[in-house]
């Protein structure tokens, strides 16, 4: 069973009357485990489909599967249950709830389910991330490095079967983005999780197994199939 | 969305609790608009349970009697006989009648109201006096009992001397409180109370003088009341008594009670939907502020309701200490409250905590902040996942915002709507006063909503676009996404409506009083002049070259036949369309040949002729009571002088300035009719000063005891002290908008304030100087106050026109001065809290400040 599985995937907003399709006719399948980046210019639709593969939105036409399951046949709880269990996020902006300390925002998945023993998760999570000693620092306390580990450590606590990465090194600087990248991808390998990473770093993409280059919302090449599209 | 269930979620509340930590001073502030919005309405509600307790526990100290008789003349001996008939354990008399109490220590005269007492009255509760055991003594030691306000006013002590009539009395206390009587009434008719004995010493009562006979009675049995009256009326079948029983004048306060209390109560509401707008205000603003952590927890897999409950908890939980709070504050603000309308009660009021009405201004309070949240906090609810990938101008332009019939949000202001009209309903007890009772409180925030946009699209484009940057950017921040101006507008602008309609209809009374006495029309007033003492009375005028304006004699009558049926058949007929009064009441009629310059004929013709010697008189009816007896020119009626039937017919209806200084008649006899009947007259004079008045008042008091004398400045002083004490309860209810409006500003402000500190940032980062970013907020702030002022002040001109045309039929004006106080001051109070507000704003460098939540 594929990890996720998107056929003909397309988006289309309608903005003063007029239709615009920002994603058309996007296919592509990834294994369990493996990982895949998602490349292309501002405005080609890169955060479009990865909106809509992780059920964050609700494509025009078209259908994603996770784990088996059609996310177009759910309504937003069930998909938000999905996302719960089977998804992790990881954000450009961090995304970390500034009212909640480094532990609390790390534990926010694991209690929504109703686990026990999330706190002691989520400190290991925050050891392994290298931020022992932040447990109870608020993100206005952190930098941006030190958000965006705890934002890794967030996404991973619920051992997620897919992470989806939206820019995730794109507010940081050189050093820490290697730092970052580096612990994604070793997170990645640790616990088996698909990986769909959104970037404009090529340096970033190449330590991917599979890029997907999108233009204009079509895919225009897919390292998997060696297909390069001509527009 | 089962939103019982997910309140039950410990996530929730942990979450709830969590998020709270850094805006739980920001979450308080948000409800300290409810907090006082409740406190009114437990205060109200506190004091209108105490009034009723009050009215429960003196019933019978409300008449002082078990039974009252009254009547214009003196009992008859059949009368007599019947209230011997009744062998009540206790009776007592009293004569009641308008007089000058003249102090000879000063030789300051004024008109009062003399109450001469035999017998033990009140038989139930207690004159109050200082010392206390006047009331006692004053009738043995042949004192007299003077209003405390009168001996105030003439700097009159304990044991100086009061000439009533013909008769000294030394002043053996003064009158505190009178039982079932209001301060108000009494600042109306200063009462002196004197022994009934002495009463014929004073030589004040004259045939056909308006004096009051009333006869108490204290009965074996309460309950035999109605019999005691039954046998008094069939004692005697000619006299016209008038019966007034305990039940009645309960009925009668309790009729005033559920004025005062309806009106204080719409003051109530008033302030608690202040405190409603502006927790629904301030609540939607920090929910938009959420929208980014809810779109993080919407796509972390938290369900819709799951992400709603948690800010629902949070300002719920603070509604419930926002509500606990207002309870409390309520109960400290009803300590004040009975000060404030015992001037308007004939009770004592207490301030005795009322459990039930806190708990019922709490649980209202609570319901109404929860029913307006709910709608507030809608946008949560719709927080889309795609908020953590999207920046929020890309989505939430496209949620919202752009769907102004939003169907949840419609069903929750409908809710809370019906609620209020509910509660209004269930308050008045009345489906019609209820409805009209909320329907007006929309009409006036609609009107003060619509007054603002107007004026702020006004500004909008009469803003020259030469003024400076300031200006301009100070001006603009009023249309800043996410504003508030129109609810800091309605939440001033209702504070300042209430305070100015008051007093702009104040203004307008006392303006006509003011009016009526000016230049060449009468100021004083001379009644109760003897027929004897008319040449007298006019000698001593002309000898200090005052003009007699008008001179009237007066019969008093009574109506018995209208056209061919008499007045008991009317009275007696169920489906008649006369009203009651106009055919039970005493007519005080004259005679003269001629029309006065206040009189307009508006239907048939003036007859100056005398009366014929045989067949009816013609009579000339003013036009109020030619209405209300549904009678025209043609018509005849006849009238009951002192036991003379005199039959007239309708000649002339006249139209009446009754706001005039000067006597007006209901009905005006032609001359050769009742010349002979028992009358008095009535002149009318200009003096030209306060000195020439009480020195022509001292004069009459001295050669004639029994003539009274008002004037001009004694009515103003009247109407103003009358007013004022009416005033104090409706400025007092007025404060709590005013109050709730201040803290409205103050949570508005903080609530945006995030939006000036990026702005300033900005500013600042562009090269502009703290000074000219305090400047910007200050032109906010001027912009904000001026405008509420103006809107409120623009409402209350239209209502203050209302009042004086509609109701009190004078003349509006507008007091110019006062209002620019008024507005001065709302727009200063406005200034001072959005500085205070934004304290700290233009200070912080860019840098610092972009790392800071706020």
């Amino acid at each position: 069973m594929k990890a996720i599985d998107v056929v003909k995937l397309t988006k289309t907003y309608t903005e003063s009357g007029r239709e615009l399709t920002v994603l058309k006719d996007v296919s592509f399948g990834l294994a369990a485990g493996t990982s895949c980046a998602v490349v292309g210019p501002s405005g080609s639709g890169k955060t479009t489909l990865l909106g809509l593969c992780a059920g964050l939105d609700r494509p025009s036409s078209g259908t994603v599967e996770i784990q088996g399951q059609r996310l177009d046949r759910l309504d937003e709880d069930a998909r938000a249950a999905i996302r719960n269990r089977a998804v992790g996020f990881v954000f450009q902006s961090f995304q970390l709830l500034s009212t909640l300390t480094a532990l609390e925002n790390v534990m926010v998945p694991a209690e929504l389910q109703g686990r026990r023993g999330a706190k002691a998760d989520a400190l290991e999570l925050l050891r392994r991330v290298g931020l022992p000693d932040r447990n109870d620092h608020y993100p206005a306390q952190l930098s941006g490095g030190e958000q965006q580990r705890v934002s890794l450590a967030r996404a991973f606590i619920n051992d997620p079967r897919i992470l989806f990465a939206d820019e995730p090194t794109g507010n940081l600087d050189a050093e820490t983005s290697a730092r970052v990248a580096d612990l994604l991808f070793e997170l990645n390998r640790e616990r088996e999780t698909t990986l769909v990473l959104v970037t404009h770093n090529m340096e970033l993409a190449q330590r991917t197994e599979r890029t997907l280059c999108l233009k204009g919302g079509l895919v225009v090449s897919d390292s998997a199939t060696g297909i390069e599209a001509e527009r | 969305m089962n939103l019982g269930a997910t309140l039950m979620d410990p996530w929730v509340w942990r979450m709830a609790w969590r998020d709270s930590r850094l805006h739980r001073r920001k979450l308080a502030l948000f409800l300290s608009s409810i907090a006082l919005g409740i406190a009114a309405l437990v205060s109200i509600g506190s004091v209108a349970d105490n009034l009723q307790w009050a009215v429960d526990a003196e019933t019978r100290s409300l008449l002082g009697a078990d039974l009252m008789v009254r009547s214009r003349q003196p009992f008859s001996r059949e009368v007599e006989d019947a209230f011997e008939a009744l062998a009540a354990p206790g009776e007592a008399r009293e004569v009641r009648f308008g007089s000058m109490a003249f102090f000879p220590q000063t030789g300051e005269s004024r008109l009062v109201q003399i109450r001469a007492v035999s017998g033990p009255f009140p038989f139930y509760g207690e004159l109050e006096t200082g010392p206390p055991d006047a009331a006692d003594a004053y009738q043995d030691r042949r004192y007299a009992l003077v209003d405390r306000g009168l001996m105030i006013q003439y700097d009159r002590a304990v044991g100086d001397t009061v000439r009533i009539g013909g008769a000294d009395f030394v002043i053996g206390g003064s009158l505190l409180r009178i039982p079932g009587e209001t301060s108000v009434s009494m600042t109306a008719a200063p009462p002196i109370y004197i022994p009934g004995s002495a009463l014929t010493e004073t030589g004040l009562i004259q045939p056909g003088s308006l004096v009051n006979y009333r006869a108490y009675f204290r009965l074996v049995d309460a309950s035999g009341v109605p019999d005691a009256i039954q046998q008094v009326k069939l004692g005697q079948e000619t006299e016209d008594l008038t019966f007034e029983t305990v039940a009645d004048r309960r009925r009668q306060l309790n009729r005033s009670l559920r004025n005062l209390n309806r009106f204080l109560e719409l003051a109530g509401f008033a302030a608690l939907m202040l405190g409603c707008l502006g927790v629904g205000s301030s609540v939607h603003v920090y929910a938009r502020q959420k929208l980014d952590s809810a779109a993080v927890l919407r796509c972390l897999g938290a369900r819709a309701s799951r992400v709603f409950a948690v800010y629902g908890v949070q300002i719920w939980v603070m509604s419930l200490a926002g509500s606990a709070a207002g309870g409390l504050l309520g109960i400290g603000i009803q300590k004040l409250t009975p000060g404030v309308v015992a001037p308007l009660v004939p009770v004592a009021v207490p301030s005795d905590i009322s459990w039930g009405a806190v708990g019922e201004g709490m649980a209202i309070g609570l319901g109404l902040a929860m029913l307006v949240t709910l709608a507030a906090l809608m946008p949560i609810r719709r927080a889309s996942p795609l908020g953590t990938l999207r920046t929020p101008f890309e989505w939430r332009d496209s949620d919202a915002e752009r769907r102004p019939f939003d169907g949840e949000r419609l069903a929750a202001a409908a809710l809370f709507g019906c609620a209020i009209a509910g509660l209004a309903v269930l308050h008045t007890g009345s489906l019609r006063t209820g409805l009209g009772f909320s329907g007006g409180i929309a009409v006036a925030f609609a009107a003060l909503s619509g007054i603002a946009l107007a004026l702020m699209r006004f500004l909008r484009y009469a803003l020259p676009a030469s003024w400076s940057y300031v200006w301009r950017q100070g001006m603009a921040n009023l249309y800043r996404p996410q504003n508030q101006t129109t609810v800091l507008m309605l939440s001033l602008g209702l504070g300042t409506f209430l305070i100015a309609t008051l007093s702009l209809a104040q203004d307008s009374l006392i303006r006509e009083v003011e009016l009526s006495g000016s230049a060449g029309k009468p100021n004083l007033v001379l009644f109760d002049v003897q027929v004897d003492q008319v040449d007298d009375v006019v000698g001593m005028l002309n000898s200090r070259a005052l003009p007699v304006i008008h001179h009237a004699p007066v019969v008093s009558m009574r109506l018995s036949r209208v056209g061919d049926r008499s007045v008991e058949s009317l009275l007696a007929d169920t489906s008649r369309d006369v009203s009651r009064w106009s055919l039970t009441r005493e007519y005080r009629s004259t005679y003269r040949d001629h029309l006065f310059d206040s009189e307009e004929v508006v239907e048939g013709a003036w007859n100056g002729r005398p009366a014929p010697a045989n067949g009816p008189s013609t009579v000339s009816l003013a036009s109020r009571i030619a209405r209300a007896l549904k009678v025209s020119p043609g018509d005849s009626l006849t009238f009951d002088v002192q036991g003379i039937l005199i039959e007239t017919i309708i000649g002339s209806i006249r139209d009446v300035d009754w706001q005039r200084v000067q006597p007006n008649f209901f009905v005006v006899f032609p001359t050769g009719v009742l010349e002979a009947a028992p009358q008095f007259h009535v002149m009318t004079t200009r003096v030209q000063s306060d000195a020439e008045s009480a020195a022509l008042q001292r004069s009459v008091v001295q050669t004639f005891s029994n003539v009274s004398v008002l004037d001009l400045g004694l009515v103003l002083e009247t109407v103003d002290r009358v007013l004022s004490q009416v005033g104090a309860v409706v400025r007092f209810m007025a404060l709590f908008s005013l109050v709730t409006g201040a803290a409205v500003v103050a949570s508005t402000v903080l609530t945006s304030r995030f939006l000036r500190v990026r702005e300033s940032i900005l500013l600042r980062a562009m090269g502009a100087s703290r000074r000219q970013i305090r400047q910007i907020l200050f032109v906010e702030y001027l912009f904000l106050g001026g405008l509420a002022a103006l809107s409120g002040l623009t409402l209350a001109v239209c209502a203050g026109w209302a009042l004086a045309s509609l109701v009190f039929d004078v003349a509006f004006g507008v007091p110019v001065g006062s209002l620019a106080l008024l507005g001065g001051a709302v727009t200063i109070l406005t200034v001072l809290l959005g500085l205070l507000g934004s304290r700290g704003v233009a200070g912080r460098p860019p840098l610092e400040v972009l790392r800071i939540e706020v």
